[in-house]
């Protein structure tokens, strides 16, 4: 695909989420040009904490699909299907509307009701009513916008899922504090889930969304943890002598794959969560490592140098008879099956320029989506249509999406500190 | 008789060393990498080789004896604590080999030091796989080491990858800066 074309012909939008909670903008820093016109008009409430109407519209607006009407741009406000005359709303040229509402409970609690309507056809696609706390707002919010999506699209939102990712600030004198944190999709309410004065690395979700593994350098070694999100209580998994990294689930839960150096080069393990068995998987004397599952647990995915420079290399999830998949490109690494099995995203380099490719796993052929030069991390959005990534320009590293046909781009920019390895959650 | 001569300098060290061991500072790792950081900045200003990479500075004289410049585990000691590597390698440069071989003699006759090498890359790539490649960089520092009889006990090695840069940048000078091991002693 011509990175550069596409470049060209693509409507440029720019877009910023600000509240005071706000620790990062997103910009669409590439769209699609069908994006389909969609008006969501302010939903009538009093006193309600949270703007619903906003989230909704912003979350619509980044997943590149849409073209979201100005509140400005609106001659009326209907927040009932009987306030709403369809004829205007063909004439500002849009083809679907929203509109809702929320009040407050007996129970203390917010009723918040929606409607979406196609306004050509004028008539209503879908609408419910929904209870939240005050403190689930923001995720009912997210609610909507995954229900509206399903149906215009045909795909499952993805905006009510969480994503976590590195940061490292520096303190200055070579040290550096490292957190982990898990933030709503559209990096709203951050969670600092671990901090360290020593490398944190390589989160990975429990297919259950409920805990996560990563490698900590605590204790000037590098070790493996489960966290359970909720309670914050921990366990640890490998502390082996030498490498205990790139921790990966197995799709039902139960193991782990990940790479140890105990028995001198890095190899590939699985170990039983339960029984703490340990199982080798890769036996070569080059490195072996960043294992990934395929969904259906039958493969392992991993890097190895052991042709000179790391390529991929697929093998049966119990070991034996391992394949080189990547012929093409001297650096390929890291790799991320999509939730489906079909496609597999990679760190792919050539010289000095380090981009994203996605492999169809039928053809075996790769599709380079990113321009680089410094892209790293992939991370498949649950429902398979974007990749969040780790990129780095001007010293500093940020996260960026791209939706798998590399038509749409998006860059997530924090506040302060370097963010890398994106993770995002699977789907509930 | 060389060898015998840095012996005597070296015992001489180790003596010294012991003689006013509480007058010294304790030895961190923060101090270790802050000479590290400093020993950076010295290279750079002596210039890079691009071909090369990084050239050992103030490479021990030998046969000179240790103890004129320093000791090895002093933070503020003048002698090289960084082997530097070339890009996605792990052999050990002919250039570094004079400077391990020092360390390693100054370990022999210091049975009760022990030495972290801590293994580092540059940042292109993949984490994971860079936190492979820097463990056998400080593994081929360990092995020569051990060649040359220092004892097993005294050494550990750990990878930080591309997790603790010397250096932040994107071109090939910072990159040759971080393409490192660095050797840290851990005193008594």
């Amino acid at each position: 695909m011509n990175f550069l074309k596409i470049m060209c012909v693509c409507t440029v939008l720019g877009l910023s989420i600000s509240s005071s909670h706000a620790e990062l903008t997103i910009e669409i820093t590439q769209g699609v040009e069908s994006a389909l016109p969609v008006a969501v008009v302010p939903f009538a409430s009093q006193g309600v904490p949270v703007d619903i109407r906003n989230i909704v519209n912003a979350d619509l607006e980044r997943s590149g699909y849409f073209k979201m009407l100005s509140e400005q741009a609106m001659i009326s406000r209907p927040s009932t299907p009987a306030e709403v005359e369809f004829k205007s709303w063909q004439d500002l040229g849009q083809n679907y509307l929203v509109i809702g509402r929320v009040n407050p409970n007996s129970d203390g609690q917010y009723s918040v009701e929606f409607q979406l309507f196609d306004v050509y056809k004028g008539s209503q696609l879908i609408g419910y009513q929904m209870n939240s706390s005050t403190a689930d707002l923001r995720k009912t919010a997210h609610t909507i916008s995954d229900l509206i999506f399903q149906k215009l699209t045909g795909k499952k939102g993805v905006f009510s899922g969480r994503i976590a990712y590195i940061t490292s600030n520096s303190l200055g004198n070579k040290k550096w504090t490292y957190q982990l944190q898990v933030a709503d999709a559209d990096g709203m309410t951050p969670q600092t889930i671990a901090t360290s004065n020593e490398p944190l690395m390589s989160p990975a979700w429990s297919p259950d969304g409920k805990q996560m593994a990563y490698v900590s350098f605590e204790h000037k070694a590098a070790a493996i943890y489960v966290q359970t999100l909720a309670t914050g209580a921990r366990t640890r998994v490998a502390e082996f002598s030498g490498i205990n990294g790139a921790p990966a689930w197995s799709p039902d839960g139960t193991r782990l794959a990940l790479t140890l150096s105990k028995d001198g080069s890095p190899d590939i393990f699985v170990l039983n969560l339960a029984s703490h068995a340990l199982t080798k998987i890769t036996n070569s004397l080059a490195i072996d490592t960043e294992p990934t599952w395929s969904p259906d647990g039958n493969n392992i995915v991993f890097t190895s140098g052991r042709g000179g420079k790391p390529q991929l290399y697929i093998a049966p999830s119990q070991g034996g008879n391992e394949q080189r998949l990547t012929f093409t490109g001297d650096y390929n690494a890291r790799a991320s099956f999509s939730p489906d099995g079909k496609y597999l995203a990679m760190v792919h380099g050539n010289g000095n320029n380090y981009r994203i490719g996605v492999m169809d796993m039928a053809s075996r052929t790769i599709n380079v989506l990113t321009s680089g030069p410094t892209d790293e991390s992939p991370s498949f959005a649950p429902n398979g249509t974007m990749i969040l990534y780790a990129s780095r320009k001007g010293g500093t590293g940020f996260l960026s999406a791209v939706s798998i046909d590399g038509k749409m781009q998006q860059k997530l920019v924090f506040n302060s500190g370097e963010v890398r390895e994106p993770a995002w959650s699977p789907s509930p | 008789m060389k060898v015998n001569k840095t012996l005597v300098a070296l015992l001489v060290t180790a003596c010294l060393l012991s003689a006013c061991s509480d007058d010294k500072k304790p030895i961190s790792a923060t101090d270790g990498s802050q000479n590290a950081a400093n020993g950076i900045k010295d290279a750079s200003t002596s210039g890079l080789n691009a071909s090369s990479g990084l050239n050992p500075q103030g490479l021990p004289n030998v046969n000179a004896g240790l103890g004129a410049d320093g000791e090895f585990n002093d933070p503020n000691s003048p002698q090289p604590k960084i082997i530097y590597f070339m890009l996605d390698s792990s052999d050990v440069q002919p250039d570094f080999v004079p400077v391990i071989t020092a360390h390693a003699q100054y370990l022999v006759a210091n049975p009760s030091l022990s030495l972290l090498i801590e293994g580092n890359t540059d940042e292109r790539g993949s984490r994971e796989y860079n936190i492979a490649l820097g463990e056998q960089r400080a593994r081929s520092v360990a092995n020569l080491l051990l060649a040359q009889g220092v004892s097993n006990a005294q050494l550990r090695i750990v990878s930080y990858g591309e997790e603790k840069p010397a250096a932040s940048g994107n071109d090939e000078s910072t990159w040759e800066q971080n393409r490192r091991a660095e050797l840290v002693y851990q005193g008594k």
